[in-house]
């Protein structure tokens, strides 16, 4: 049970295959609660398929997966309502305004009217928002999009949030910004766990972990990593375990 | 419910705030229909005439008038050889040339029969036909006219009734049409755009994501089309009833139920493209070409379904279209109930079935 508290992802050979394909390879690993995990790999390593798992959105071939104490194979629903998910396209309705999407997504959370209201005016004031809450949001800036979307994706406060990309074609002023909202809601206690492409910003995370091929190649602190992998920073590491399966 | 109901609202935002989306539904509907109704129309109306009246009598004058004075022709010009008649129908405005013989009101009273000639330009065969069958009946009328108490040795009048559209107006055959066409067009490509959208923006990954069941993300989508699609089919009938005097002789309560009915139709074969495509411009250019043409071509629309060559009656056959307008046009001009048209609906129903069968399977394997 302590175990179970503490590690709010816990996957234990992960297997997802199509057809003849492995695109998951007896997969390993944990998430603890407040934790900011970064998972990175290559395009087509197959960090997209986990995430989906892990969201409830495909189901795995077989493997021991909980998510938020929920089993990925047959609670899917109750994971759904535990978790939030932000991709790089920000998600968010171009045509309505600030406050119409807030109280959209509100909405299919089950969030009551009176609720929505409240946390939407506590929200607006801390992201300062209060001037462009009635703007459709194609005329807000993409730094501010980006900040707002993930505002939105966990205004249900949801246990684990996933960011998919999450700062893709920001400039890095934004990037930083964004980061140290991730920061706070960690330090909440709500667990982070993000994919991303760039290195420095892999830096950010609590413990990372890298994929090659559909496996797990490396999981553990940056610092750990670069260590041994004898590199100053994390695109050395991520380069040498490319190259050792070449 | 009470999510539902948010994600309905939001759609409806979607609707109003798109100018093309409002364009699509409300304007393209009442334009569509005022050009079919008042440009294409197989009726004619002042076609232009010439006339060689070689005996210039009183008989030749009141035919003359007559068949002037009828609507559907008007004169151009008077000839006065025979050379001018190749001339004139060259000249190429002149449709239709009428020729009375020399001495033509003599030869009707003492041999009781003149000669009357008709020249039609008929490169185009539809309306060289029309034209002259126009002119026969006027002159056929003319003579009882002068004659009424002719003993004409056994004759036979054929009495034509052309049951259901007595005048044989053009625009009775569109109204179905047309809103077969247009509700097609709207239910199925604003569905199958409006849901890839979602799909090109990425809000539809956060939706998936999210405790709604994908069935209610596609009802939610559905929804505002089915309304909107409804108000359409009202106004149709409206505009088709009072500007162009349509009958609507059957049940309104059984025509808006049926239009209904072939609305879900092509909702969820807008769905079924959605589930197919990926983008908005595949969605869009796959309603137009799959949907759209064929609508018009194959659904006995425009062209008779019985002249097509056989492989292509087979194609017509699983136009939804088609069946919808056998039955409105059943509806509305015969005045048949539902007796009559229960095997067309049936038909309908059961492809609306079939498309969303598809389309909840395709849903499943990409969600995989």
């Amino acid at each position: 049970m302590q175990e179970e508290t503490e590690n709010i992802i816990y996957v234990r050979d992960l297997v997802k295959k199509f057809g003849n394909f492995v695109a998951n390879d007896h997969l390993s690993f944990e998430v603890k609660k407040g934790e900011i995990f970064g998972f990175l790999g290559a395009n087509g390593a197959g960090k997209t398929t986990t995430i989906r798992i892990l969201c409830g959105l495909s189901s795995p071939t077989s493997g021991e997966i909980k998510v938020a104490g929920f089993d990925a194979f047959k609670e899917t629903e109750k994971i759904k309502r535990n978790i939030g998910y932000m991709s790089q396209k920000f998600s968010l309705y171009e045509d309505l305004t600030v406050t119409e999407n807030i109280r959209f997504y509100g909405g299919i959370y089950g969030i009551s009217r009176k609720e929505i209201k409240v946390r939407t005016q506590i929200l607006l004031e801390k992201l300062k928002f209060e001037e462009v809450k009635n703007t459709l949001i194609k005329d807000l800036p993409l730094g501010w999009r980006q900040k707002l979307a993930f505002s939105v994706a966990i205004f249900h406060q949801p246990k684990i949030v996933f960011l998919d990309e999450p700062t893709g074609g920001v400039d890095p002023i934004t990037r930083r910004q964004f980061w140290e909202m991730i920061y706070e809601e960690a330090h909440n206690g709500m667990t982070i766990f993000v994919t991303t492409h760039y290195m420095d910003e892999a830096e950010y995370c609590d413990r990372i972990s890298i994929m090659v091929e559909g496996k797990i190649a490396a999981l553990d602190t940056p610092l750990n990593l670069m260590k041994e992998y004898e590199t100053k920073n994390m695109e050395g590491v991520f380069l040498k375990l490319a190259r050792n399966i070449e | 419910m009470k999510r539902f109901k948010g994600f309905v609202i939001k759609e409806f935002y979607h609707i109003f705030r798109d100018v093309r989306t409002m364009a699509i539904l409300f304007g393209i509907p009442i334009v569509q229909l005022l050009l079919f109704g008042f440009v294409i129309t197989n009726e004619i109306k002042d076609a232009k005439i010439a006339i060689f009246d070689q005996s210039k009598d009183n008989i030749t004058q009141k035919l003359s008038q007559k068949i002037l004075s009828s609507g559907y022709f008007l004169l151009e010009k008077n000839l006065n050889n025979y050379n001018e008649i190749n001339q004139s129908f060259k000249e190429g405005n002149i449709k239709l040339v009428i020729v009375f013989e020399k001495d033509f009101a003599k030869h009707l009273e003492k041999e009781r029969k003149a000669n009357l000639q008709i020249i039609s330009d008929a490169s185009e065969p539809n309306t060289a036909n029309i034209l002259v069958n126009y002119t026969i009946a006027i002159t056929n009328d003319f003579l009882k006219e002068i004659n009424p108490n002719a003993k004409v040795p056994l004759q036979i009048i054929p009495e034509v009734r052309m049951l259901y559209n007595p005048d044989l107006k053009g625009v009775f055959m569109f109204v179905p049409g047309i809103m077969a066409m247009l509700l097609m067009l709207i239910s199925a490509m604003m569905t199958s755009i409006s849901i890839t959208r979602e799909k090109e923006t990425g809000t539809m990954e956060v939706l998936l994501v999210s405790p709604l069941k994908p069935i209610q993300i596609i009802v939610g989508k559905v929804v505002p089309y089915v309304f909107l699609s409804f108000i359409n089919a009202v106004v149709i009938l409206i505009l088709g009833k009072f500007v162009f005097g349509v009958p609507i002789n059957g049940s309104i309560l059984l025509l808006l139920g049926e239009s209904v009915l072939y609305i879900l139709t092509a909702l969820s074969l807008g769905i079924m493209i959605s589930t197919l495509t990926k983008t908005q411009q595949t969605a869009m250019l796959i309603s137009m070409l799959v949907l759209m043409l064929p609508s018009i071509l194959l659904s006995g629309f425009i062209f008779p379904i019985e002249n097509m060559p056989t492989p292509l009656q087979f194609i017509c056959q699983i136009m939804p279209p088609k069946w919808f307008i056998i039955i409105i046009k059943n509806i509305m001009l015969k005045g048949v109930g539902f007796a009559y048209v229960w095997k067309e609906t049936l038909i309908l129903f059961g492809m609306m079935v079939f498309f969303i069968l598809v389309s909840v399977k395709k849903f499943k394997i990409r969600l995989e």
